[in-house]
């Protein structure tokens, strides 16, 4: 060896792979204000789209005039449901098997619903169009509280349900019920709580708030008459799905539709989901002849596409007296707005929550969903979030504290005595579940010495003395949070989405000179795929991952995938990156061993090549393989080093975590400041060190904006109080508190490489560290659950009910 | 509707255009220029996303009519990397820092955060917080962008960049 050889090492280093803070291929655009997004895209001859929205949140509709919308310069067309009945496109199916209005049919059924469809030359001829539309409506009873839904002498808001008693989850106990959900031992669990030396009841509200990605939701149709060929540009999470479900509503041929989702601003579950902009812009530009664009703006991001959340959970915990828990029981009131557009699995419409016993050791529970219909935007999707874990992990996380307190005994105690030991996994939860594996204790340990959780709860004591004391207006709230998610839907087993399993995959082609590509069924809207997916490449098979280039998004280059959300592209797509990989480095093997004249068996794999066993100099690099894949191949074998592998995930993977908020609030003013917020994360395999704690930072921001304030709210008349940026809670840097991060490392068993998934993991932890550094705070002043969010006016009031304003 | 003459300059090139009156300095970048890296995340002047430096000052260009730039001075973020291609220190700083993730803020939040160094060459993090309270992040939690301004900063006045501990 010369001194130019390189070390280990620098062979590992140069590789960028699994481990490596390796920096963002996507940055060098997007930096410079290079990306692509969908509103950038610009066709010959486009035209622009437009909603006529409803002002009222349910009314029958009398007439649509059109007339002079028509005559407005630069109009060309107005589309109404009855256009699009000609079509058979005034509804369209909805991901939970419900129907949606594309444009209103008769009524309409929420504040902002979609009406007519204006299109112009330009966007401002459009708004131009809008506004010379005449609607006459006739304003109809509204129903806003999902708890007077099912009463005898609520409005009935869907007719076109009527007489049906039954719907796509089983049957249906109301006009204004959608399903009722039911899992666990009712029996036992019932057993269990009149056996309970203590119990807790309370109503734990989720309330609704929206995902709110900077970009909206957006798109650009162009039907090429000649060749029957529909080509649509949107921010698609799922631009596969997306394809297949226009091919099903449109009968335009499969083959003959392209869904390229571009750069993507930003998801967060808001566009997992297809909404009525895109079936109105594809069918404008097959009536026009021309490309028709849709762009949301926010007020309308806001108030009609996809809420999240919504869930009130009636949470029961049995327990000795020692603070051994022995059953829950949970009974959800989920609000669905008109239509039940919830993204989930189609086989989940309370999604995964039956998660809900989090990481604790319930000998038996029992859960029921029921979901009703209110005059509210439609949706129910995932935030940030893997189908309602969200929601379960705050109903089980609040419930703890709440357990706790009236146990008097230190939340953090509690925990520990009914977590899940590591010597369980796999573990079989009450409500159905295998978490694959776990270690809780080391975890929760670790965040408790890392703060010192001792002293904080000595430094609250002696806070609370000296309030009681009249010494200070300032009250100190301690937040834990010990949260499981599950992720990475899912398994074909019990996964589909409009009966499609949930796999994903991947496609990798090395070239000759030891470059390649590799095309994924995902699709990435800031989590940073083009760099992280290279780097499970680059440490499977050797090719430094800036030689591999990572493309998504076009329907026609990439192998079929169910899309990114719900925490499920590192979970499936990561391992089908890392299965695709190893059918290449398998053919790698045969050609290294042909090449240097061994058996296959003689070799062993170094780092970035092939080298036979016992005598080190006898190497083959993979880049020299990808040369010989090209032109010396062993006999019989094809050319080419190329594969593609379809992952069906044989179980989820269930990350986890040990959060904590110290908190002091302002009795007076109510007024709060998070003085520290730690963040320990489980992901299993860390892939990139700098995008975790990247995306932990970004998931705790929306977890912190959602506890203390995000919030869609409707006043009693149905009117929609937060649409617009003005009164929707969206934290800036100033009020955004400094993140602490951490992690432990229990891979996945099952995985490929181990890993977990991480991007929603904060927000589904965040949000009950949060609400319980508020409870915390003032449960010395008798609080038991204050309900979210815990905006300074409600902290205020909090203070107020308990007594505790000043004179 | 009558189209009315405008003129001003954008990233160091004069340019002209025929538009309505009521077409927003946003639209008249990204649609007659082709400048698309200007986004538009609100339309309200609440998320920052269109934040162009006219005249010396950070404005949001989705409330600002084009006719009222006429003569201005106009920065957006095509014109913030060198002249040889490089990155600014503010672009590199984003990148090194991971200041960035879907990348729809970026834009805005680079053109402000060049304007906020020039107004304060040396701001420490409350500084930094407050001069980007403009420009919304839905990603980042804003730590590493304060972090990469701060990058910046360093990078500009000669000094070493010293990260703060966690």
């Amino acid at each position: 060896m010369n001194d130019m050889t390189p070390t280990r090492e620098q062979r590992e280093a140069k590789l960028e792979g699994m481990g490596c803070k390796r920096k963002r291929v996507e940055d060098v655009r997007f930096t410079q204000g290079r990306g692509q997004y969908v509103d950038d895209v610009k066709l010959p001859g486009m035209l622009h789209g437009d909603f006529v929205r409803s002002p009222h949140p349910h009314a029958r509709i009398k007439s649509i005039n059109t007339e002079a919308a028509l005559k407005v310069p630069g109009v060309l067309a107005v589309l109404t449901a009855e256009t699009l009945k000609t079509v058979n496109l005034a509804w369209m199916p909805t991901l939970a098997g419900d129907v949606q209005m594309v444009l209103a049919d008769g009524k309409v059924l929420f504040q902002n619903q979609e009406v007519a469809f204006v299109v112009a030359t330009d966007r401002y001829a459009a708004d131009d169009g809008i506004n010379a539309v005449e609607v006459e409506y006739e304003p109809l009873p509204v129903l806003v509280d999902p708890f007077k839904a099912m009463a005898a002498d609520a409005p009935v808001l869907r007719e076109d349900l009527a007489g049906k008693t039954t719907g796509a989850h089983g049957p249906r106990k109301h006009h204004n019920h959608i399903f009722e959900w039911t899992v666990g031992d009712k029996e036992l669990t019932d057993v269990a709580f009149s056996k309970a030396e203590v119990t807790i009841k309370e109503m734990i509200s989720y309330h609704r708030t929206h995902p709110s990605p900077l970009e909206t939701c957006q798109c650009l149709c162009s039907f090429d008459k000649i060749k029957g060929e529909l080509t649509i540009y949107g921010t698609f999470q799922a631009p596969h799905v997306i394809r297949t479900v226009v091919a099903l509503i449109s009968k335009i041929p499969e083959h003959k539709i392209h869904v390229i989702a571009p750069d993507i601003g930003g998801g967060f579950g808001n566009k997992v989901g297809a909404y009525p902009g895109y079936i109105c812009a594809a069918v404008a530009s097959i009536v026009t002849g021309k490309p028709v664009k849709w762009v949301e703006d926010r007020i309308e991001n806001l108030t009609s596409t996809s809420f999240a959340r919504d869930y009130h959970m009636t949470t029961e915990i049995a327990a000795t007296k020692e603070g051994k828990v022995t059953g829950l029981r949970v009974h959800v009131l989920a609000d669905h707005g008109a239509f039940d557009a919830c993204a989930d699995p189609s086989k989940w419409p309370a999604g995964f929550f039956n998660i809900v016993t989090g990481s604790y050791d319930f000998p038996t529970a029992h859960l029921a969903v029921d979901g009703v219909y209110t005059n509210k935007a439609p949706g129910g999707v995932a935030y940030r979030c893997s189908f309602r874990v969200t929601e379960a992990a705050y109903c089980i996380e609040r419930g703890m504290d709440i357990l706790a307190q009236k146990l008097g005994m230190d939340p953090a105690e509690l925990r520990l005595k009914n977590f899940i030991k590591a010597e369980q996994f796999p573990y079989h939860s009450a409500l159905g579940w295998e978490y694959d594996s776990g270690d809780y204790h080391t975890a929760m340990k670790k965040m408790m010495e890392t703060v010192d959780y001792a002293g904080l709860r000595r430094e609250q004591a002696a806070k609370r003395a000296a309030f009681k004391r009249g010494e200070t207006r300032e009250i100190m709230g301690l937040g834990l949070s010990f949260f499981t998610e599950i992720v990475g839907a899912g398994p074909s087993k019990n996964c589909d989405i409009l009966g499609i399993a949930m796999f994903d995959s991947c496609e990798i082609r090395l070239h000759p000179t030891g470059a390649g590509i590799a095309r994924v069924g995902t699709k990435s809207q800031g989590q940073g795929h083009e760099t992280t997916w290279a780097q499970i490449i680059a440490t499977e098979i050797g090719i430094p991952a800036d030689d591999i280039m990572v493309e998504e998004g076009n329907t026609d280059t990439a192998p079929y995938g169910l899309g990114t959300y719900g925490s499920r592209s590192t979970p499936v797509a990561g391992a089908a990156i890392a299965m695709a990989a190893r059918k290449i480095k398998a053919k790698a093997q045969m050609i290294a061993a042909y090449k240097l004249e061994v058996h296959e068996g003689d070799l062993e794999w170094d780092i970035d090549g092939f080298r036979v066993k016992g005598l080190p100099e006898k190497v083959m690099s993979m880049k020299d393989i990808c040369w010989a894949a090209y032109n010396s191949v062993p006999p019989g074998m094809e050319p080419g080093l190329e594969a593609v592998s379809y992952y069906d995930p044989p179980n989820m993977t269930y990350p986890f975590g040990a959060y904590i908020c110290v908190m002091d609030i302002d009795v007076d003013t109510g007024v709060y400041k998070v003085r520290r917020f730690y963040a320990l994360d489980d992901c299993g395999t860390r892939i990139n060190p700098m995008i975790i704690e990247g995306q932990v930072h970004g998931g705790l921001t929306e977890a912190f904006a959602i506890a203390m304030g995000q919030e869609i709210r409707y006043d009693e008349s149905g009117n929609v109080v937060t649409g617009s940026f003005m009164d929707f809670f969206m934290p800036t840097a100033v009020e955004t508190p400094h993140w602490e991060t951490d992690f432990t490392v229990t891979p996945s068993p099952h995985h490929p490489i181990g890993a977990k998934g991480v991007g929603e993991s904060p927000n589904v932890g965040g949000v009950p560290a949060f609400s319980n550094a508020v409870n915390d705070a003032f449960a010395f002043l008798g609080a038991t659950h204050i309900q979210m969010p815990h905006d300074f006016w409600r902290n205020w009031q909090a203070a107020k009910k308990l007594g505790a304003l000043a004179a | 509707m009558a189209k009315t003459h405008v003129t001003m300059k954008v990233n160091g090139a004069e340019v002209e255009g025929l538009i309505e009156p009521r077409t927003l300095l946003v639209h008249f970048l990204r649609e007659n220029l082709q400048l698309t890296g200007t986004h538009i995340g609100c339309e309200t002047t609440h998320c920052g996303a269109c934040t162009v430096d006219l005249d010396g000052m950070s404005v949001k260009s989705c409330t600002v009519f084009a006719v009222q730039a006429e003569g201005a001075d106009i920065l957006t973020i095509e014109g913030v990397a060198h002249a040889d291609g490089t990155l600014s220190a503010l672009q590199e700083g984003f990148r090194m820092m991971h200041g960035l993730q879907c990348g729809f803020c970026t834009p805005g939040m680079i053109v402000r955060a060049q304007r906020l160094l020039q107004e304060n060459p040396s701001p420490d993090e409350a500084e930094i917080r407050m001069g980007i309270s403009g420009n919304i992040c839905r990603c980042t939690g804003y730590q590493n962008i304060v972090k990469a301004i701060q990058y910046a900063a360093a990078k500009i006045n000669g000094v070493e960049f010293q990260e703060a501990a966690e």
